[in-house]
Order: C-alpha cells, then structure tokens, then sequence
C-alpha cells in the first residue's frame, strides 16, 4: 500500500473527471427510476449496447463521440417503445406488476448482455481516436486526454439536461409528472405520452453514455453488472428525484472509488458502488437531496 | 374517565412541507368523532400517525393509557386500533373471507390458532355486514360499496376498540352513504370508539357527537356538529379567504 | 397424505433407478436439475409469495460451495456438516441483506441482493486460502455404501435437500405464515393494519430462503472437484432460480418445481447439442415470454384449462 500527498491528489483528480462521466451516466436513470419511478434495471445494458453500436460505427471509421449523438435518435424510438410496453403490460394492470416489471427488465438486461456476448463475443472491445492514447499534463499530473473528453461531454450533457427539465414545457412536464400525475392530466396533458418522451430521452441519454463508456476504457458484455451498482449508487445516494445531486453525488463514487483503487488495488473497485450504496440504504435512503 | 385516545403535540413534515402542526386532541372512550378540514389540510395523516403507518417526528399518541407513538402499525392494530382505507385496498389474490381470516389470525387467534374456527368467524362477520353472500366471490368481483364494505369488515374483524373510517363513504350513491352510515352506528352502539373522516358534510354532522376541523395541520375548531358548521373559521377554510 | 406418499415413492423410484442405471451421465444431469429445484423453490418463498425479487441468488449459492470448500481445507469436514454451515451462513446473509433493505420499497431490495453478489465475489477472489480467482481443486473421495460412487450419493444428497425445501414450501403455503406472506405481497400497508408483523414475516422468509439457497450450493465442491469464483457466481444461477419459478408458476409449490425440472432438463439438452451461451439465451428469452404472456405460469395455465 504505497501512500503519498501526490498519489492522493492524482486520486483525486482522477476521481473528479470519472466521477463526472459516472453522474452523466446516471442522469438517464435518474429519470427513468427517480422521476418515473420504474424499475429499470435494464438501463446501464442500454449503456453497453450503445457503447458496442459506437464500437461497430467506429470499424467504419466514425469518431466516438458523432457515433453517439448519432445512435442517439435511434435509443430515443427504443426509449419510448419500451416504456409504451411497460407501460402496457405492466403499469395499467396493477397488483403483480412490481414483481413482474423487475423480472422483465431483469430478462431484457440478460438478454442484452447474452445477446452481445453472441454477437462480439467475451472479449474487450476499444475504439480509436484522435485524442484516445495521448495525454495531457497539469502540473506535475499527467491526465489521459479520453478522461478529460469524457468529462467534457458529461457535464456539457449534465447541464443541457437539467437546463432542458427546467426551462422547456415538456420538460417541466416530466419533473411535474413525478410529483402530482392528477394534477398533469387536469391541466390537459397525458402523463403516458410524457413519460414516454422523458424514457425516450433516458434512453437517448444511454446511448451517449455507452459511447463515453468505450472512449474512457474497453468494454467487454457484463460491464452492465458493475454499472448497475454505480448508477443506482449514485441515484440513490442523491435522492430520488434530484437531478443536481446526479452531480455531487457522481462526484463522490469517482472519489471513493479512485481512492480504493490508488490504495488496494483494481480487483476492490467494483465493489466501492455497491458498498456505498448498501451503506446510503442503511443510513439514510433518502438521499442527500431527496424529496 | 380517561379518553382512549391522546394526540398531544403531534408534529409531521415531509421535507420542507408541515403536514401537521403541534395538533392535540382526545377522543372519549365509545365517542362518534368526526374530522373534517379542506383537501390537504392533514387529516390522513394524523390518522396514519394514530394508526402507525407513518411516524410523527413530535409529539405523543396514549392509546388507552398507553404510549404508542414508537409501536410498529401491526403492535397498534394489536392494541385495539383499526382503520380503513381512503381507496380501498383489499388483499387482491384473496376472496373476501380470506381478507378477513387476515386479522383473525393475525391479531384476534394469535395464539390459540389451532383451536379457532377462522372460517366461521369471518362468515358471521361478512353475515352482519350483508355481505354473507359474496365470501367465496374473489375481490376483483365486487363494487365499490360492497369494497367499502369489505374494508370495514376486514377492520372490524380484528375486534378493535377504536376504529378510524377514512372516507369510507366517498363516491357512493345516497342509499350507499344511508347503507354505510347504518353500520357505523351499529358498531358504536356495540361500544367501539369511532374517528370519521368524511367530506359528504350531512353524514358527519348526523353521526358525530364531537367534530374537529383541521386546516393547513392546525386545528381551527372543536365543538358540536351545530357550532362546528355556524364557525366562520371553518367557513373560511372551506370557501377560501 | 398423497403428498407423504408422492415422495417416499420417488425415493424409492430413485433407488430403484439408480441400481438400474449403468450411465453415470444421468447422474450428473440429475443432480443439476435436483439443485435448481431447490434453488427455484428456495427464491420462490421471497419472490413468489412476498414479492420481493431477489436478483442475488448465485452469492447465496457460490457462497455455501466456498463455505464448503472452507470446510475441506481447514477440517476435512464430511458433506452433512459442510452443507449445515452453508445453511448457517446463507440464513445469516439473508437476514443481513433483509435487515439493511426489507424496509423500503421492493425495488432496493433487489439492487441490495446484486450488489451483493458482487461483493461476496469480489471478496472470494482475493482471498487466496480458498483459491482465489483461480479456483482451487477438491478431492473426491471414494463412494461410501450403499452407493456405488460418490455421484450417485450426491444425486441422493440433492434429492434428499429438494424435498426438505419442497416440504419447507408446502408448509409455509397452506399456513398462516403463506396468507401473511401473500397479504403483504397483495397490499403491505393494509397487511400491517391488519396485524400482520410485515418486517418480521419477510425477514424469516428471506432467511430461510438464503439458507436453502446456500446449502444447495455446498455440495457442488464435492460434484465439480474444481471451485472457481466466476462458474460458482454464474449469473446463470440468479436468472434461473427466478425464472423458473415465473415460468412454472409463483403461487403454488410445485410451480418452482416443474419449472426446474422442464428447464433445466432444457438447459442440459441444449448445452449438450448446440452451445452453452445459447442455453443461457434461451432461460432469458422464456423468462420475458412467460413474465409478459402468461404471468401466472404454466400453473396459472393449467388452473385455467381445468376450468372450462
């Protein structure tokens, strides 16, 4: 256990960039869990799947980040054809619902991971670009420049997002939704085709997130296990409904988990997410921000 | 002699919004209470807080002299205090007489189960409430006064000494209000304590012997049906300033 | 008493077969079905008539082998001590996971049971006395009487536990506990009002479904001879043990039970003729069919076919 003022503070700072990219990972689920409350256990697959469609794109020479807007508009329809039959199947009939929807995601998020591993096989899969390989220095620090393009686009994503859920009609629509539906429908609009746009746009998210995913490291088909834990840490650790704790609360996983790697080594990471999270649920399940 | 029900000081917020506010209240052993007060104004959730399904962050609730603010809601049901549900919630994969050996032996048989005979129990229960016929009919069958019914028969099964009707009576026709109402009476007249939540005014004044009227999760009046409905307050609340 | 009766003749069909039987192919095959029963009815207890979904179920299983393999290491310890200390432990994990999350909404409970999961795994691959990441070799011993090898006895050892968790099933349905169970799983709040001890009933229902969970995994050191984190953890094992309880039907006991033995008879089939990936793909695939189209299993089918 080698420990030194320097190491800690490259921790750290390492812990701030992936950090953010965790917090714009979990923006997507923090509106399909948070705000539209369902169980979607799938959506860190979702991550991966647009992370492998990047992958593909790439081979023909397309840049990580264009293939992820592009895959974007593609995950929206999926985004919204999935909740249309969630909410079909599951939503409307009440009773088993809450057992059957997490079995359901829980089947699709295998068959996704399943799917891919037929398709790609085990193996880890990378993309190349201009700015993957190559780093920058800070100071004494050197910082590879795929983190610092990661963290560029999560928080560029993180604030068109909140600014989105906040300034426009339709988005002051999902975040209305979430708390008081009767209200929503009296005022004239349908919380189902709401929810709908607001999943599509989780969705929409997932695919820039899994094209982030592959820039920051490779990616292999049961990554999604591992995020699952991340992206439900982080939102649960922010509180249900609270789409700026996305951020800190981000922020806070990529420092713990920076610093266990820097202190004990790779193979304790993964289980920093999951850790922190049992810890939240225990302590406080609110969260920092929740309603 | 001591009321059977002693709210003092109960407080409750969720997050930054105060849903009840420093309310204190006794009801008296075998009252007809009525509680009324604007949509929002706290009356479920004191009766959650009384019930146990929420927790009041101040404040003390004495159920026959005995303090029960810390006591999970099944403890409370064991006690003596039942309710009803606003929107009813039967046990759905269950027929009606099941819903009912629910608090037979759970509450009433706890420990002599094997020599009870649940079944016959909640057959004269369902007998008294006129629902005798529809035992074996599964919940999803029934209207809603017939579900109403059931929610207050599941509530009486488990032989309780105060039992909080929350707007058992919302949405029914007249005679569906009269039908309900009746039971009610007859229940008190057996010696039961009853708290009714209602908005259908003429049945909380005819049953009440004693109404409180909350608003915003204060208490802006106490008093009988009569000096309850001529208060300006009260008045005030429900017509707006 | 059919019920009584049933079992002793399939122990006895058992017995039978297994003097008869030369191959010991069917064995091997047998055991793996025999687990999954009481992997599917063990989840059922919690998932089927509680409602609460436990995703986890490879950390109960993976860690009753490695208490096992603990046991071999360190004692020597025969299979029936093996397989009560995994019981032991696996009791002792549920009612930590169920204390920590059973309070709050379904849905934590279930990230709750991945979570850990991924911890215990993490935990067994660095931790180098009971092999770590590269697994660790166990010597079978030689068969003790009556059988003739030591598979055929774990066939028996498995038989013997999917009845003890079928039996446990049974009973906990057609008594008070399966109506608290169900009240809760029907409307909790209204179950509490209604004197049901809901924290209580959940929490003795998450132990004892981690326990069984656990000791069907004990024996598996014995049946593989090679322990390793990653096959012993298999993602396959949570995705069974609720499928094949939604598949066969969640409200009744042998719902579990003949999703078992039809899936696992499957899974083997396949596994055996095209690829073991396809086989898991298709255990996914069912899952989805049946928890959209006929979410009351092939229970639920039947109850509705014998009605007309």
């Amino acid at each position: 256990m080698v420990f030194s003022l320097d190491l800690l503070a490259e921790a750290v700072l390492f812990g701030i960039l992936v950090g953010c990219f965790y917090a714009a990972v979990s923006i997507g689920l923090s509106v399909a869990f948070g705000l539209l409350d369902v169980p979607h256990i799938a959506h860190p697959a979702f991550m991966v799947l647009g992370a492998y469609g990047t992958y593909l794109l790439g081979r023909y020479g397309v840049d990580p980040i264009l293939s992820g807007l592009l895959l974007a508009p593609l995950f929206f329809l999926l985004g919204v054809a999935m909740y249309r039959f969630y909410y079909e199947t599951f939503e409307k009939r009440g009773t088993d619902a809450g057992v059957r929807g997490l079995a359901f995601f829980f089947g699709i998020a295998f068959i996704i991971e399943i799917g891919l591993v037929l398709a790609f096989g085990v193996d880890q899969r990378m993309v190349e670009a201009a700015y993957i390989g190559k780093s920058m220095s800070l100071g004494e620090i050197r910082i590879p420049l795929r983190l610092v393009v990661a963290f560029g686009t999560a928080l560029l994503l993180t604030f068109f997002l909140s600014l989105y859920l906040s300034k426009t009609f339709t988005g002051r629509a999902i975040k209305a939704v979430a708390q008081d539906e009767p209200a929503l429908r009296l005022m004239g609009a349908n919380p189902v085709r709401i929810k709908q746009w607001a999943f599509g746009i989780a969705t929409a998210v997932a695919a820039i997130a899994g094209a982030m995913l592959i820039i920051v490291g490779p990616v292999e088909p049961a990554m999604d296990r591992v995020y699952i834990g991340r992206t439900f840490c982080v939102v649960v650790l922010a509180g249900l409904g609270s789409m700026s704790g996305t951020l800190v609360a981000g922020l806070i996983l990529g420092i713990a988990e920076s610093i266990v790697l820097t202190m004990f080594g790779a193979s304790w990471a993964p289980a920093v997410a999951f850790g922190l999270l049992l810890l939240v649920l225990g302590v406080r399940p609110q969260g920092l921000f929740g309603r | 002699m001591t009321p059977i029900l002693r709210i003092q000081g109960v407080s409750k917020h969720f997050g930054g919004f105060t849903a009840l506010d420093g309310v204190s209240v006794d009801v008296a052993q075998g009252e007809r209470f009525g509680l009324i007060g604007p949509n929002g104004s706290g009356k479920t959730t004191l009766i959650s807080c009384v019930a146990g399904a929420q927790r009041n962050e101040q404040g003390t609730i004495v159920f026959d002299g005995e303090d029960v603010t810390r006591q999970p809601a099944y403890q409370r049901t064991r006690r003596g205090i039942a309710r009803s549900f606003q929107i009813p919630r039967p046990f759905r994969s269950m027929s009606v007489r099941e819903n009912l050996i629910v608090p037979l032996e759970f509450v009433v048989h706890r420990r002599s189960l094997h020599r009870a005979d649940v079944h016959g129990e909640a057959q004269r229960i369902l007998d008294d409430m006129g629902l005798g016929a529809k035992a074996d009919t599964p919940c999803d069958q029934l209207s809603q006064v017939e579900l109403r019914k059931m929610e207050l028969a599941r509530a009486m099964a488990a032989r309780p000494r105060l039992l909080i009707s929350d707007e058992a009576m919302a949405g029914l026709s007249g005679s569906e209000v009269d039908e309900v109402l009746k039971i009610l009476f007859d229940l008190n007249a057996k010696g039961i304590t009853i708290i009714m939540i209602e908005h259908i005014m003429h049945a909380v004044m005819r049953f009440s012997q004693r109404v409180v009227c909350l608003d915003a999760g204060k208490i802006i009046c106490e008093g009988t049906p009569d000096a309850i409905v001529k208060d300006p307050q009260v008045q005030k609340a429900y017509l707006g300033a | 008493m059919r019920f009584w009766i049933s079992l002793l003749v399939i122990l006895g069909l058992a017995g039978i077969a297994a003097g008869v039987m030369k191959n010991e192919y069917y064995f091997f095959a047998g055991y793996v079905v025999l687990q999954f029963v009481v992997l599917a009815t063990a989840w059922n207890l919690l998932g089927g008539y509680a409602g609460y979904v436990n995703f986890g179920t490879a950390a109960f299983f993976g860690l009753g082998a490695y208490i096992a393999v603990l046991l071999i290491k360190a004692f020597q310890a025969p299979l029936l001590v093996q397989i009560l200390a995994a019981a032991a432990v696996g009791a002792a994990l549920g009612l930590g996971v169920g204390v920590l999350t059973l309070r709050l909404r379904g849905i934590f409970f279930s990230i709750a049971t991945v979570a850990v999961t991924i911890i215990v795994e993490t935990v067994i691959i660095n931790w180098r006395y009971v092999g770590g990441a590269t697994g660790v070799q166990i010597l079978r011993p030689q068969s003790t009487w009556p059988f003739e090898s030591y598979i055929e006895m774990l066939f028996f050892v498995a038989l013997v536990l999917a009845m003890v968790a079928v039996i446990i099933a049974r009973y906990i349905q057609t008594s008070w506990i399966g109506r608290g169970l169900r009240a809760i799983r029907d409307n909790e709040e209204a179950a509490e009002c209604s004197g049901v001890p809901t924290l209580k009933l959940k929490l003795a229902a998450c132990v004892i479904s981690g326990a069984l969970m656990s000791a069907a995994g004990a024996p598996l050191a014995m049946y593989q001879s090679f322990v390793e984190p990653v096959s012993a953890f298999s993602l396959n094992y949570s995705v069974s043990a609720l499928a094949m309880p939604i598949i066969g039907g969640t409200s009744h006991w042998i719902g579990p039970v003949l999703g078992a033995v039809l899936l696992g008879t499957v899974q083997q089939v396949v596994t055996v003729t095209i690829s073991s990936e396809l086989n898991v793909l298709v255990v996914g695939v069912l899952l989805v069919v049946f928890v959209v189209a006929a979410p009351e299993g092939i229970v639920g089918l039947a109850r509705r076919i014998f009605r007309k």
